[in-house]
């Protein structure tokens, strides 16, 4: 125990700011970026976010970047994400790989049983486009053949920051005014 | 008996490993196998394919591994080491089961029929295995006329899992989709209270069609998609794939290039084994364990992306040699960034072993015994976990493990708690021969141009990667074309002996043996 005690005391936090979102769309940025996320995050859900991860047929490359985000690094629980086991259960579905057609059934499904307001995005260079493996007999190609997509981040695979990124993204543009 | 004709004797050709292809009949066929079964080697691969185009119809390959010398088929009496079997079926469409010789063959013949439509001859087990419903039951995508886009599949019934009867017996189907950020599977559990009774997996969710993707490529850009077949084992596959195609085009790579790719197959090791000793102890209820190994394998990929410009090092091997290069300062950056996760591995390896709660859950949990893990075919890992020293890094070694003198973990109580000291030990051993490779990194080019292939060749790559051996087998023909190229993972033999690793164990420690195996889907799934 005095071990473990010692090691945490040594360790300190290491975690590191949030990353920005991206430029394109920040607003004026007063307070800090992490509490202006969480801010965020709270206009658009009233508590947090909660995300289920599906591989619909990924390398499993992405899934190591997304089990990177669970670092302390990112520290995501601190900016009020979470991940959750049920779709029912997450307002966030962030989908990797192309969609393999023996994955297609459960991929739809686990889209209908995820309430409102059901983000989705679609991680890495397979699910932005099919990637490498493409379209064929056994793969249906990009995420977007498949579900209605709100944020496709690229990358092989994607940086955990570049996955926080899109995620944020998502939040975000989900929060946006309606146009017209 | 037909004769035996050698199409290629590539032991000496390049830096790769002792391995021969021999043309075979169907009674050699058996022959082979119950000799290799017989002087306790193992099957490491079986595949079907399509060689109509050069008039052998359908065949069938089997890859073996035998450390004592064979005999009986006259092209290997006296060798040792892998062999590739080629069986053609001669306007047939089967041969003979394997599975009365290695138990592993189940599934791969099973796959290798709804590929290419090979059947094995009065096998107990024909349920369909990566063909779910997407497609119909006569499509054979890699077969040379396999139409594109396939037909529409038709209904027809679910798949047939094996009933336990009983009293107070009960099913809980999980998957394809889990609780966890993992990929997808169903695991169908029979129990009784919380014991498990009998665990039935059913795979093939995320096949997404590579084999059939590599037919579309040439064979120098193959090495991008054999990178992505699993992606913790890029590294290793990548490697497999280029010492296939650098042995078909009898290309010989530089001593500083071989070098480079073992310290980034190492350091690919390093990395999984810190994701995994993190993950372990979560499993356990011990979330310190996940906080701070989760760190320590950040900072280690972030070296990767420092020096190497990819954080899982990817597409870093390339056909000829490597596309990185390290320079003094990158050794010295790595050399006093390994002594620091040496310092701290140990120290939390300290914490792990006086945890008596996590030692609790881990020790006498998910046991393959030795007598086991011999019937099943288990390697890697989990085979030296289980009291077989089996490293190809020191069994078959390639340039440049023949002269790093790879000491083998091993344990022989087969549970959890071998398997999480077996990653220690390993990472330990991987560090040192960092150590090592970058002391004695020869100097030279990094890459060289492999020729074209002008005529019909074959080449086999076999990579002890962190999970265990993979191998890649590449065949292709001139006009730039891979005919067939099969990619094996370690998961395919490994699979099957968590199904029995879980038997009379509760219900919620099999998180737990599972990830003790960490086995790939996507890779067993291609």
């Amino acid at each position: 125990m005095l071990r473990m005690l010692r090691q945490i005391v040594i360790t300190g936090l290491p975690s590191e700011p949030a990353p920005y979102p991206n430029e394109k769309w920040r607003v004026a940025n007063q307070r800090a970026e992490a509490e202006k996320i969480h801010g965020d995050i709270l206009a658009l859900l009233g508590r947090a976010l909660t995300i289920r991860h599906v591989d619909a047929g990924s390398c499993n490359g992405c899934e190591l970047e997304i089990h990177a985000l669970n670092n302390p690094y990112y520290n995501i629980e601190g900016l009020g994400i979470r991940f959750v086991a049920s779709p029912r259960h997450a307002d966030l579905l962030l989908v990797t790989g192309p969609v393999a057609r023996n994955m297609e059934v459960a991929v739809r499904r686990a889209y209908d049983a995820t309430p409102a307001p059901k983000l989705v995005v679609a991680v890495g260079d397979c699910g932005c486009t099919g990637g490498i493996f493409g379209e064929s007999y056994a793969s249906c190609g990009r995420v977007g053949n498949v579900l209605p997509v709100d944020v496709a981040v690229p990358g092989c695979p994607p940086a955990p920051i570049d996955i926080l990124r899109g995620i944020l993204t998502a939040v975000t543009a989900a929060q946006a005014p309606p146009q017209g | 008996m037909a004769t035996v004709s050698e199409d290629v004797a590539p032991a000496d050709r390049s830096a790769a490993i002792d391995a021969r292809v021999v043309r075979v009949d169907s009674t050699e066929w058996s022959q082979l196998a119950a000799e290799v079964a017989r002087k306790r080697g193992r099957l490491i691969a079986l595949w079907g394919a399509d060689r109509s185009d050069v008039g052998e119809g359908l065949v069938v390959y089997a890859a073996f591994a035998s450390l004592e010398p064979l005999e009986l088929v006259p092209a290997l009496k006296g060798f040792r080491g892998l062999v590739c079997a080629r069986l053609p079926l001669s306007g047939g469409d089967s041969y003979p089961d394997l599975t009365p010789h290695f138990a592993a063959a189940n599934r791969m013949q099973r796959a290798a029929f709804d590929m290419t439509g090979v059947r094995a001859d009065r096998a107990i087990d024909e349920r369909p295995w990566l063909r779910h419903e997407a497609w119909p039951a006569d499509y054979f995508p890699l077969r040379n006329d396999a139409p594109e886009p396939a037909p529409p599949a038709s209904d027809e019934p679910g798949y047939r899992f094996v009933q336990v009867a009983g009293d107070g017996v009960h099913e809980i189907p999980v998957g394809p989709i889990h609780a966890g950020i993992i990929e997808p599977g169903h695991f169908r559990f029979s129990i009784v209270g919380e014991k498990v009774l009998r665990l039935e997996e059913r795979l093939g969710y995320v096949h997404k069609g590579i084999e059939r993707r590599f037919q579309q490529m040439a064979p120098n850009d193959g090495y991008r998609l054999a990178g992505r077949v699993s992606g913790d084992s890029t590294v290793a596959y990548a490697w497999a794939y280029c010492m296939a195609l650098e042995q078909a085009a009898g290309c010989t790579i530089t001593p500083r290039a071989a070098a480079l790719r073992a310290l980034m197959l190492e350091r690919e090791r390093i990395a999984n084994h810190l994701g995994d000793l993190g993950a372990l102890a979560n499993d356990a209820s011990l979330a310190f364990g996940l906080a701070q190994f989760s760190r320590l394998r950040e900072d280690w990929l972030r070296v990767n992306q420092h020096l190497f410009g990819h954080r899982l090092l990817m597409d870093r091997i390339v056909p000829g040699g490597v596309c990185i290069d390290v320079d003094r300062a990158g050794a010295d950056e790595m050399l006093a960034h390994g002594e620091a996760i040496q310092r701290e591995v140990g120290a939390l390896h300290a914490i792990y072993d006086e945890h008596a709660g996590m030692q609790d859950r881990f020790m006498g949990t998910g046991i393959v015994t030795p007598e086991l893990a011999t019937r099943l075919g288990l390697c890697g890992l989990a085979a030296r976990a289980s009291g077989h020293p089996r490293d190809l890094r020191v069994d078959f070694p390639c340039v440049p493990y023949d002269r790093l003198g790879v000491r083998v973990a091993m344990l022989p109580t087969g549970d959890v708690a071998a398997r999480v000291a077996v990653r220690f030990d390993e990472l330990f051993e991987s560090l040192r021969l960092l150590r090592l490779l970058i002391a004695q990194l020869p100097d030279g080019a990094t890459c060289v141009d492999v020729p074209v292939l002008d005529k019909e060749q074959f080449g086999v790559g076999w990579i002890e990667g962190w999970r265990g051996e993979v191998l890649v087998a590449l065949d292709a023909g001139p006009g730039q074309k891979i005919r067939r190229c099969h990619c094996h993972d370690p998961s395919w033999q490994n699979w099957p002996v968590l199904e029995h690793a879980v038997i009379g164990n509760i219900v919620p420690d099999f998180p737990l043996i599972n990830k003790s195996f960490n086995l790939s889907y996507s890779g067993q799934d291609l």
